[in-house]
């Protein structure tokens, strides 16, 4: 018995979703961008639980679900903790690849910040090695003020 | 707590371009589950459809594929996270007393989009998507975490791709059954380092569903019962770098809780077979320690020794698991399907001999922020 579907061809529609968004940073994010931003500062805030120093800033400790209550200046240096060569590119990549990604513990920090390592051979980087921010010349107020971590 | 029972299960096969809408996808998972079921619609109480909105291209995917699922003049409610939870949740309504039956449905069309975009977007916009960090980039990251902490290698990870894409050769459903060597995986194309082409998944189209029971809505239902014996659910920090990558914290806490329930002391000695959520090749060793199957850092160890394998002490992932079949969000229901399967013993090829125990694993959030354990048995 022939099936009709089987002498239908498919009909494909191509769309693309474009919305805008306006996604407010918070008091306490935004203070830490303009840290960067003005003075290539890189700040967090302390949990009065756990001790933990978020950077990013966090207005609640997730861990103790309290308000954070201390702003702490951390190092623009840290280490290494994971990183990854991507060699896929995509629309959504800052950079063409190869690029990587680094998870860096900053000095005075608890936890890790994720950013881009850059002006390095990939080839050469290892977990624990120290890096340091490189600070984007132009700076408007965005994580990208942060230009990528670099071997220090 | 009373016990809910799976009475009926339905997948469609996964691929990697189905032309089938996701209403007929739906419709397809829906019917086989209350076909399996002996069921009618009309012995469904309520009904929970499982989708993600940006997946999908569409808000509320959720309602628009309600017809397919049979919930015309029925409570339906939604969730948007793996289809293990779906079913959990779909549990819950029946342990709420309002209902005794529930139908619980998911799909996926991974296909129709691109993965990279669509899971960019589920990281901080503020401080995390611009850098362009997707699901495969933040999985590396953790690969290499765990690399660290355990002292794991990439042919480790290359070892559990040999065994689940083996594996897959077995399940009629799964997208990439193949035999390869761990030279292959490790000769294949560099996507992130440490992970390479075969140690990711492929992201599919599929759907599935399930019928769950209580006690009293056994009688519309002519198949023995796979009673869920034990489950949990728990969740993470959602942020990457504010948890602790190489060791899952969440998954461990959802594991006791569930054996608990289930009485499960020895888990390696006590589950007949496991079905875990392996995106990619390396997860799989990690979720061991995370279950307990191994200690922690120690994951390795099963798959180099093959205990995992078909013949082992506990396979793992009979049906070939995720990483060579991936309809996101569908997975995990999968997952609950086979281990459902092995109990009935109506795994076919892929069935682990005198199974009565069977883990089943879902995941949801960047690199497996959330878990959820099913034990379920005869």
């Amino acid at each position: 018995m022939t099936d009709w579907k089987d002498k239908v061809e498919n009909m494909v529609y191509s769309g693309r979703i474009k919305v805008p968004y306006l996604w407010n940073v918070g008091k306490t994010g935004s203070r830490f961008l303009i840290a960067i931003r003005d003075n290539k500062e890189i700040w967090g805030t302390r949990c009065p639980g756990c001790g933990r120093v978020y950077v990013p800033p966090v207005k609640t400790c997730g861990e103790c679900f309290v308000p954070t209550t201390e702003w702490v200046k951390v190092s623009d240096t840290g280490v290494l903790e994971s990183f990854t060569v991507v060699h896929y590119s995509y629309e959504m990549q800052p950079r063409k690849a190869p690029l990587a990604y680094g998870l860096i513990k900053l000095d005075g920090a608890d936890g890790a910040i994720l950013h881009l390592i850059g002006d390095t051979d990939f080839a050469k980087l290892k977990t624990g090695m120290k890096v340091k921010a490189v600070f984007a010349e132009e700076r408007v107020g965005s994580i990208a003020d942060i230009k990528h971590f670099t071997p220090a | 707590m009373s016990k809910i029972a799976i009475v009926g299960v339905g997948q469609t096969t996964c691929t990697r371009s189905k032309i089938d809408t996701f209403e007929e996808m739906v419709f397809e998972a829906a019917s086989k589950a209350l076909a399996d079921a002996g069921a009618e619609i009309g012995d469904i109480d309520n009904v929970v459809t499982v989708s993600n909105d940006f997946w999908d291209g569409r808000t509320i995917s959720s309602m628009a594929v309600q017809e397919a699922a049979g919930s015309w003049g029925k409570d339906v409610s939604t969730v948007e996270g793996d289809g293990t939870f779906g079913a959990l949740y779909g549990m819950m309504r029946i342990l709420s007393g309002s209902f005794d039956t529930t139908l619980v449905v998911s799909h996926m069309k991974g296909s129709e989009s691109i993965m990279n975009l669509i899971t960019n977007a589920m990281f901080d916009p503020i401080y995390q998507r611009g850098m362009g960090i997707d699901a495969t980039s933040a999985a590396a990251l953790q690969a290499r975490s765990y690399m660290t902490m355990s002292g794991a290698t990439e042919e480790d990870f290359a070892r559990v791709s040999v065994k689940n894409h083996g594996n897959a050769k077995n399940n009629p459903y799964a997208q990439l059954p193949m035999k390869i060597t761990v030279g292959d995986v490790m000769a294949s194309r560099k996507i992130a380092e440490p992970l390479k082409l075969l140690d990711c998944s492929p992201i599919g189209d599929g759907a599935a569903a399930v019928v769950l029971s209580n006690k009293k809505g056994l009688k519309r239902f002519r198949k023995e019962p796979v009673w869920i014996k034990g489950v949990a659910h728990c969740s993470d920090s959602f942020t990457l770098g504010y948890r602790d990558l190489a060791k899952s914290r969440a998954l461990k806490e959802a594991a006791q809780k569930a054996y608990k329930m289930a009485g499960i002391k020895k888990p390696l000695k006590d589950l007949d077979v496991a079905e875990l959520y392996d995106a990619y090749s390396y997860m799989e060793l990690m979720w061991y320690e995370g279950l307990g199957f191994a200690p922690e850092g120690k994951g390795y160890e099963l798959i180099r020794e093959n205990a995992t394998g078909m013949k082992g002490e506990l396979p793992v992932n009979p049906s070939g698991g995720v990483v060579s079949s991936h309809p996101v969000f569908v997975a995990g229901m999968v997952r609950l399907i086979e281990a459902t399967l092995q109990v009935r013993g109506e795994a076919g090829k892929r069935q682990v001999k005198g199974a009565k125990t069977a883990l089943a694993h879902g995941i949801n959030g960047p690199c497996g922020q959330a878990h959820c354990v099913y034990v379920v048995g005869a």
